[in-house]
């Protein structure tokens, strides 16, 4: 015998032995692959300590938590879903915009009742139009937009906060005093979103629908809202540097400016207590105040994501059974000091933070005052459609690449344009 | 002795042999069935076949693939449920009441980046070639740490774009270090990156920055081929050094300037990352260029319609700007061979 037959025999034989272990890797455990995306560790430990639990008591599944940021989410995610790919459940807040993506995960669920009692009104967020029955998975938190003050900013400059009731005129005003009186360089900062500017612009009267459903962005009550954020824009109300530092749709949290306590009033929502909780401390006290008012309303925008999933079979209905207890959400939602999307949670919230605390009931609180319209747009399926329009033109306008005539023209024809490509026609 | 020595080599030298011996008659198992249908002839044809394999999966399907997506129109990414051929693409992105003023034109983004790529390039590329002269120059002289200064240059050209971005957002922010190192002398904070008409000429500055160590490489070669007897006859002469720098260095550089200026204009029209991350595009529009359009209207549409039609058009009309300044620099490098040839 040879060595080059030995050689050959051993190579003949290694190749057959990886096929076999190929082979018998795919008869383990179910792989269900999500994708996360959490506000910092407050979010992603408590969820890793959750799957860890699961994959332990059940080792016929294995559970992947990728966690991505969040542009993975809003701009990868839609890739991977129209090549066929992506995860089987991943955590959105595009709720209706990837309605075509998602699964039916009714057979696989242990009791399809239970979600229709405790996100009832939610599902439907995810659901087609026409859809009434369908169980694609649940809200992991909810969310209300509303602002918060550096408290600690208005004690020092001896002004009293305003109360419910109170408008957004009101408020700017009441901000530059404070700000004037402690040199804080920045009045008001707000989300660069157009979901946050679509509470105020509803409170303005903005109706965001014709009288057939269909999207119809800018009316008075737009103009007025985005009319305002110009103006204080240019007064200095408002700082062009942060809207200014990103372009289009883009994303952009005055956070860093905040936690700096250079800011005075800050536009934003319930999902940032936990990271102010952690990242602000002792520096400053912050409050959450009620949803300013215009002449139609005094709302905020309701929100918040839901794990969602792309893939239906046994799994997967599991992994949404245990993430989706009662058990789970409450020790969930407890940690992370969010407002539950669940209807029927009781949750300890795990926080001595009397800021925190104030913020938690203030916005909860809020839930019951958003405003119908808020919730419509909220569910319908192109709304990101038109909250891209608004902030894309208004953050052009500002930076004098146009007028607010031109800008409110514009965001029209880029709803019309959009929905045309997506629909023909 | 000697023959056990010799025999023990061997025997370390097999083992040591062994992992490739291996991986050869793995290969062996594969191609020997392979040569002895095809022939030893055509073998050639089988060990480019991987490299054809790749190059065909990833660049000639995809650029044809864009090029159907361009004719396309929809929100789906396969075209078995895209709606073709439709020229809807294109009419959109050339649809304009005056080309020179974006604001009239139906995709005014797009316009938009046409005009801030136009005009970054023209500052970026015009600059960069001076600068990268001046330098080559300096660093063409004996002067004291010449090898270090040489590597200095060439350092950025190593790093990443983002690197390259987060470094200058820290310096350039509002609250950066470049904005305290003002204060501290008594100066106003400058809105470097979010006021329209500081962003352009900051994200120039650091492409320049990031870029010319490449460039001043070129130029540096260029000026090191140029014969010294040139140079010690026009010093016999008394010739002034300007006159010596414009009647000697420069003429003798052109080619290799011409060939800095083809190589930078390409890489400035396809500049994105370093951008990105520096300004986002902002404020409004003012930094953004052609090659940001394309991925925000194809990829990073953030929930909208991801318009993968008007993006695919958009890169198309990129492709012929690209292959244009390709087709100069070939032109140019082989007039400059023939040139050569011909010497």
């Amino acid at each position: 015998m040879n060595f080059k037959f030995i050689l050959k025999a051993i190579s003949v034989a290694l190749v057959s032995f990886s096929l076999t272990l190929i082979s018998a890797v795919s008869f383990a455990a179910t792989d269900v692959r999500i994708m996360w995306y959490g506000d910092g560790d407050k979010e992603n430990v408590p969820i890793a300590a959750q799957i860890d639990e699961f994959n332990a008591a059940n080792p016929d599944i294995n559970v992947i938590l990728d966690i991505v940021p969040y542009d993975a989410i809003m701009n990868t995610l839609p890739i991977q879903l129209a090549a066929g790919e992506g995860p089987d459940i991943a955590r959105v807040t595009d709720l209706g915009g990837l309605n075509k993506y998602y699964a039916d995960i009714t057979p696989y669920v242990a009791d399809p009742s239970y979600y229709e009692k405790s996100f009832g009104p939610f599902l439907n967020w995810y659901r087609k139009p026409g859809d009434a029955t369908s169980i694609h998975g649940f809200h992991s938190t909810m969310t209300v937009t509303g602002p918060y003050v550096n408290k600690t900013l208005f004690e020092q400059a001896g002004v009293d906060l305003l109360g419910p009731g109170a408008t957004w005129e009101e408020w700017a005003a009441v901000s530059i005093e404070v700000a004037e009186k402690t040199g804080t360089p920045i009045p008001m900062a707000w989300d660069r979103s157009g979901h946050r500017v679509s509470g105020p612009a509803i409170s303005m009267g903005a109706k965001y629908f014709d009288s057939n459903g269909d999207p119809k962005l800018v009316d008075d009550g737009l103009k007025a809202m985005t009319q305002m954020l110009y103006d204080w824009h240019q007064a200095g109300t408002m700082s062009k540097d942060l809207w200014g530092s990103v372009s289009g749709s883009k994303y952009h949290a005055p956070n860093d400016w905040w936690n700096a306590a250079e800011v005075v009033f800050m536009m934003s929502g319930s999902w940032q207590i936990g990271r102010f909780a952690n990242e602000v401390g002792d520096d400053f006290d912050w409050w959450a105040v009620p949803a300013p008012c215009g002449p139609a309303a005094c709302t905020g925008m309701p929100g918040g994501n839901a794990l969602l999933a792309f893939n239906a079979n046994p799994a997967v209905g599991k992994v949404m059974d245990y993430l989706s207890s009662k058990e789970q959400l409450s020790s969930f939602i407890g940690q992370v000091l969010a407002i539950p999307g669940h209807l029927d949670l009781q949750v300890d919230y795990q926080t001595d933070d009397p800021n925190a605390k104030h913020a938690l009931n203030t916005f909860a609180g809020a839930v019951p005052t958003i405003d119908q319209v808020a919730f419509d747009l909220q569910a319908h399926v192109d709304n990101r459609i038109m909250f891209n329009a608004i902030i894309s033109r208004l953050g052009q306008a500002i930076v004098g690449e146009m007028t607010m005539e031109e800008a409110w023209t514009r965001m029209d024809e880029d709803v019309e344009k959009q929905l045309k490509e997506k629909y023909g026609g | 002795m000697e023959n056990i020595r010799n025999q023990t080599k061997i025997f370390f030298l097999r083992i040591l042999n062994i992992p490739f011996a291996f991986l050869m008659h793995a290969i062996d198992l594969i191609m020997w069935p392979i040569q002895k249908i095809i022939g030893v002839r055509n073998m050639p044809y089988i060990f480019l076949l991987p490299n054809l394999i790749f190059f065909g999966l990833f660049v000639i399907i995809p650029l044809g693939a864009n090029f159907f997506f361009s004719l396309s129109s929809g929100d789906e990414l396969l075209f078995a449920e895209r709606e073709l051929p439709t020229t809807k693409q294109y009419d959109q992105l050339f649809d304009c009441e005056s080309y020179l003023n974006p604001n009239t034109c139906t995709e005014d983004f797009f316009w938009r980046g046409v005009y801030n790529t136009i005009f970054f390039v023209v500052f970026q590329v015009g600059l960069m070639i001076f600068f990268s002269v001046l330098t080559a120059v300096i660093l063409n002289k004996k002067i004291i740490g010449r090898g270090f200064f040489r590597s200095v240059f060439f350092f950025p050209v190593l790093l990443s774009p983002v690197v390259v971005g987060l470094i200058w957002q820290w310096i350039l922010l509002k609250n950066g270090a470049f904005n305290a190192i003002i204060e501290s002398y008594g100066g106003d904070k400058v809105s470097f990156l979010t006021d329209p008409s500081w962003a352009m000429a900051s994200v120039i500055f650091v492409s320049i920055w990031a870029h010319m160590g490449f460039y001043t490489l070129i130029v540096l070669a260029g000026l090191q081929a140029i014969p010294p007897n040139l140079y010690e006859a026009a010093e016999m002469d008394g010739t002034s050094r300007e006159r010596i720098f414009f009647r000697i260095t420069l003429p003798l550089l052109m080619p290799n300037l011409l060939v800095v200026f083809i190589l930078a204009s390409i890489k400035g029209v396809q500049t994105f990352d370093e951008i990105y991350v520096l300004t986002g595009g902002g404020p409004g529009t003012s930094t953004s260029l052609i090659v940001q359009y394309i991925f925000t209207t194809g990829f990073a549409s953030s929930g909208s319609v991801q318009n993968f039609g008007l993006a695919a058009a958009a890169s198309m009309v990129l492709g012929v700007v690209l292959l244009f300044l390709t087709l100069m620099q070939l032109y140019f490098s082989r007039n400059k061979e023939s040139k050569h040839q011909e010497i």
